[in-house]
């Protein structure tokens, strides 16, 4: 019987090789799939399993961790003003997931980041809980406020950034939602959860990074400078040659303007009242080719990630002549995020040098060791010195004499240069227009503050008050004052 | 130049005991495990378990014990099996003590009762009973006597969980019956019965099975009525997957049979004949028997599976079970997160049973795994060293059924969990809780080290005879 007998020990012995090879497929090579897979509760345990780390405005935490005892999560994240917060925090939720610095830093956050295997390894050591890092934001608590305060109920988006560095400052957006009322994985948060993706308004989506809307007049500022930039104007006081009415080119459509005295008007005067004719017509003597070059230089057709992704701004790279002529006003195909208009404002008021907009000062371990600090790190000159301070000129004209009188900050020593937009949209401008204004305050220290404000469809408001220098512009001079105030 | 002046006489050598061996490996069997329960201790309130000392003592006391016992009365057994089920067991008392440490499962019953002190309770009465099997069965062919009655015994041992009012339904498998407070796994323990049945059966009938046959396609095929009762043994193997649900018993009585049958006649047409039935049963019980579908549905694809089962079926059910083991040993990796820091408490149910492999895979990692299925790989080798050495065709067969069923069982059970296999109703020998499988399986070790002292235990010396005497002794 000893010969079938070892055949059986060989047989037994394939089943157990059988099964090691099977793990090893299991534990090594599907491993990673296995351990990330979506269904898998393990990442969102890890991510509450110790208290979390925090994102901090001003030197003050704006989101904080408790301790539920629940036994799957058992930390729960809470927010400190939370709607206010929410365009920069985003949300950390045990049941849907994470967003913006809270999902991008989570790594950070949780202390699970490669960055802090030094740390980790010690309190294992040490003994100690691991606790997670934090992220210290560039913004200011001042200006956010501010910003928040001054949307209201309205529906809109303010940004606001430190021309000199590229910090970001404010970045607010309304309606909003409160990420602590889903942060656990109840059914109370679920039905926050519901009832917010089914609000018609997004509470949820950051209008600031996320949102492309017309510009409207606010685009003048990025004419004007292609115009100076490319050598169509050289004086900007100099009269243009330009016919009232004013046809968009290969059409008889005549181009509408709402000022008077725009005819032959000089670039200056042409932003105080906001010409439509002017801009059309050297939008379209500068050409499209160059008109692209100079807006993708403010950083129109890219995504930018500050870090989180701010979506692309769009000038048109493919339109025709009559096209290009209305996009030069910021009309057809020309959109923008309220982020990349303070790029330009800021572009402008740091005289010429557009510095790459952040909003991550820097990370800390859990022992508040710094483990990475954002530079601030140039993106492009869209124009020259001369040529920005020239549309600072004009700018500020607009504020001191033209449609943006309500911007105007009462502190000495402080110029505020400025631009309203009122942007028609919807079929044959039937909708209620979004009401613009983009702005920069400047101290002989140079600019701490630039400003783009948007405000959506505002019910109640009679049509012709919105516009830029009456709905928006107050909200920009708030956050201008805030940031003076605040001493930087 | 010396001359021999001494007279020498060669005598047997005496065989080694080996019980110094088997002291040593006891001692580390003993300590691994009072180790592990420090970690477990440490990794999850961070200070000594209260209950270490005395979970020390419990084990350390029950190995001696077993020594003592098997130093006596099986002087010269194999000196590994004793430490590996001691090993094995001690471990598996760890991982469900940690278990019962988890807060999710805890707050998943109204009323949460910790299972290891049972399973400590239930430890006692296998090492119990691995006591009394080596103090009562000095030859193990005694039980060769009792071949039909262990026929009847286990048959109805199989069918007691259909019985009505008697048997319970787990999650579909029917293979548990309940007296008063206690769920006994009837199963466990005719596996052993049914192996002495097996080979008093075979022993007998072996030349009869062997030899009348005749020749078909370079295969000997049996005759007719001697097909009796391997038919018989398939249909009950049937019976068991259609009425308990459960495939995993059924795989391993048919599959032990096939492979005694095999040892016992050396026909390999025997192992065709039992593959041609094995598959041709299960395509047609697995082709209207729900539940085997759903087990097979999760086994191909779970994550898929998951995602087109209804909801709230057994087959969503099932599906997502195996998706929560697999990303348990996904989760583990190479090194395992260690011991009271994983997630294996996210499997729903029986995670301290059935799927206790999943604990080891997450919290030791592959590294873990591996050493796991090498233990009882040892085990497997060391019964079937014990059956090569067996000097009794009954011991042979008996020490080869219960290592092949050993065998087949950590193939079924691990092959289940980790998705080779679809996933069956049965336990790993020794690491996971249940009281049936303890008891039988430490009856099982304790039948094989009794098979094992007498094959090693040396021949008795001839009588002496004084002629021989004579001519043996040297004389200067």
């Amino acid at each position: 019987m000893n010969k079938p007998l070892r055949r059986v020990a060989i047989f037994c012995g394939l089943l157990v090789l059988a099964l090691l090879l099977r793990d090893n497929w299991l534990q090594y090579v599907r491993a990673d799939e296995l351990n990330s897979h979506q269904k898998n509760r393990r990442v969102t345990i890890e991510r509450y399993a110790n208290e979390r780390g925090n994102i901090i405005v001003d030197g003050k935490p704006i989101t904080g961790s408790v301790d539920s005892k629940d036994p799957y999560y058992r930390f729960k994240r809470t927010y400190t003003d939370g709607p206010m917060w929410a365009p920069v925090t985003g949300y950390a939720s045990q049941a849907y997931d994470a967003s913006q610095i809270e999902k991008i830093e989570d790594g950070i956050l949780t202390g699970n980041d490669d960055r802090l295997f030094f740390d980790r390894t010690l309190a294992m050591f040490t003994g100690e809980k691991k606790t997670g890092g934090n992220v210290v934001t560039t913004l200011n608590g001042a200006a956010q406020k501010a910003a928040f305060k001054g949307l209201g109920d309205k529906k809109g988006a303010v940004a606001a950034i430190d021309p000199k560095t590229g910090r970001i400052l404010a970045l607010a957006s309304t309606p909003s939602y409160d990420p602590s009322s889903f942060a656990g994985y109840s059914g109370k948060d679920e039905k926050a959860w519901v009832a917010l993706e089914n609000d018609p308004d997004k509470p949820k989506l950051n209008r600031a990074l996320r949102e492309i809307y017309p510009p409207g007049s606010v685009f003048k500022v990025v004419t004007a400078a292609a115009a100076l930039e490319h050598g169509q104007v050289t004086d900007i006081n100099a009269a243009t040659d330009t016919p009232e009415p004013y046809n968009i080119p290969l059409s008889r459509v005549p181009m509408k303007n709402h000022a008077q005295g725009c005819k032959n008007a000089s670039l200056n005067k042409a932003l105080e009242v906001s010409c439509n004719s002017v801009f059309a017509k050297l939008g379209d003597e500068v050409g499209r080719e160059k008109m692209v070059e100079t807006a993708e230089k403010f950083g129109f057709n890219a995504e930018q990630f500050v870090p989180i992704r701010a979506v692309a701004s769009v000038y048109d790279k493919k339109m025709d002549r009559g096209g290009n002529a209305q996009s030069s006003i910021g009309q057809f195909n020309t959109a923008t995020t309220p982020l990349q208009m303070a790029m330009v404002a800021a572009a402008v008021a740091n005289d010429g040098k557009l510095m790459k907009p952040y909003m991550i000062d820097k990370l800390e371990s859990p022992k508040l060791d710094v483990v990475k600090t954002t530079e601030p790190e140039e993106m492009s000159r869209p124009m020259s010195q001369k040529n920005a301070q020239l549309v600072q000129q004009m700018m500020e004209n607009v504020v001191s004499n033209g449609t943006g009188g309500k911007a105007d900050v009462d502190r000495p020593g402080v110029k505020v240069g400025g631009k309203t937009g009122t942007a028609q949209h919807g079929v044959g401008n039937k909708k209620r227009p979004y009401a613009w204004f983009i702005s920069y305050a400047k101290t002989d220290s140079g600019s701490p503050v630039a400003v783009a404000v948007i405000v959506e469809d505002s019910a109640g408001t009679a049509r012709d008050d919105i516009s830029g220098g009456g709905l928006a512009a107050p909200i920009a001079r708030d956050v201008m004052e805030a940031v003076l105030d605040s001493g930087k | 130049m010396s001359v021999v002046t001494n007279t020498t006489t060669i005598g047997a050598i005496e065989l080694p005991s080996r019980r110094n061996t088997e002291l040593l490996l006891l001692g580390f069997a003993v300590v691994i495990p009072v180790f592990a329960y420090l970690n477990v201790g440490l990794a999850i309130d961070g200070k000594v378990p209260p209950g270490m000392l005395g979970y020390g003592l419990g084990l350390g006391l029950l190995a001696g014990v077993a020594h003592l016992v098997v130093r006596k009365f099986a002087k010269y057994a194999d000196p590994l099996l004793l430490p590996l089920a001691t090993l094995l067991n001690g471990l598996g008392l760890v991982l469900i003590w940690r278990l019962d440490q988890s807060p999710r499962i805890i707050a998943r019953y109204k009323t949460f009762s910790p299972d290891a002190p049972n399973q400590l309770m239930y430890s006692a009465i296998g090492v119990a009973l691995f006591l009394l099997v080596l103090m009562f069965l000095k030859d193990h062919r005694v039980l060769q006597r009792f071949t039909y009655i262990s026929m009847m015994v286990a048959i109805v041992l199989l069918l007691l969980p259909l019985v009505p009012g008697l048997g319970a339904d787990v999650f579909g498998a029917k293979i548990w019956i309940r007296i008063g407070p206690f769920s006994i796994q009837p199963g466990e323990f005719a596996k052993i019965v049914i192996a002495v049945f097996f080979s008093g059966y075979l022993m007998v009938k072996r030349d009869a099975l062997a030899l009348a046959s005749r020749r078909f396609l370079g295969l000997y095929l049996p005759r007719g009525r001697d097909l009796g009762p391997i038919l018989t043994i398939w249909a009950v193997s049937l019976l068991i997957l259609v009425f308990e649900n459960d495939l995993g018993t059924s795989l391993l009585f048919f599959g032990m049979f096939v492979i005694m049958l095999y040892v016992a006649t050396e026909r390999t047409s025997w192992i065709v004949m039992g593959l041609l039935m094995a598959v041709g049963g299960a395509v047609v019980v697995g082709s209207f028997a729900t539940h085997v579908q759903s087990r097979v549905a999760a086994w191909l694809d779970p994550f898929e599976c998951l995602k087109t089962a209804p909801e709230r079926s057994n087959m969503a059910a099932a599906c997502d079970q195996m998706t929560q083991v697999l990303m348990s040993f996904g989760s583990g990796g190479v090194l395992g997160t260690g011991l009271g820091q994983g997630n294996s408490d996210l499997i729903g149910f029986a995670a301290n049973s059935d799927f206790i492999f999943a604990t080891v895979g997450e919290e030791l990692g592959l590294t873990g795994v591996m050493a796991f299925l090498l233990m009882y790989g040892l085990i497997i080798e060391r019964g079937i060293r014990t059956s090569l050495a067996a000097r009794d065709p009954f011991g042979k067969l008996l020490a080869m059924g219960l290592s092949g069923a050993f065998a087949l069982q950590i193939f079924v059970v691990a092959g289940g969990v980790m998705g080779l296999i679809p996933l069956t109703g049965m336990t790993m020998p020794f690491l996971a809780y249940g009281g049936s499988s303890v008891i039988a399986n430490w009856a099982l070790i304790a039948i094989l080290i009794r098979i094992s002292d007498t094959a090693r235990r040396p021949a008795p010396a001839p009588a002496p005879s004084p002629d021989a005497e004579m001519t043996q002794v040297v004389r200067p």
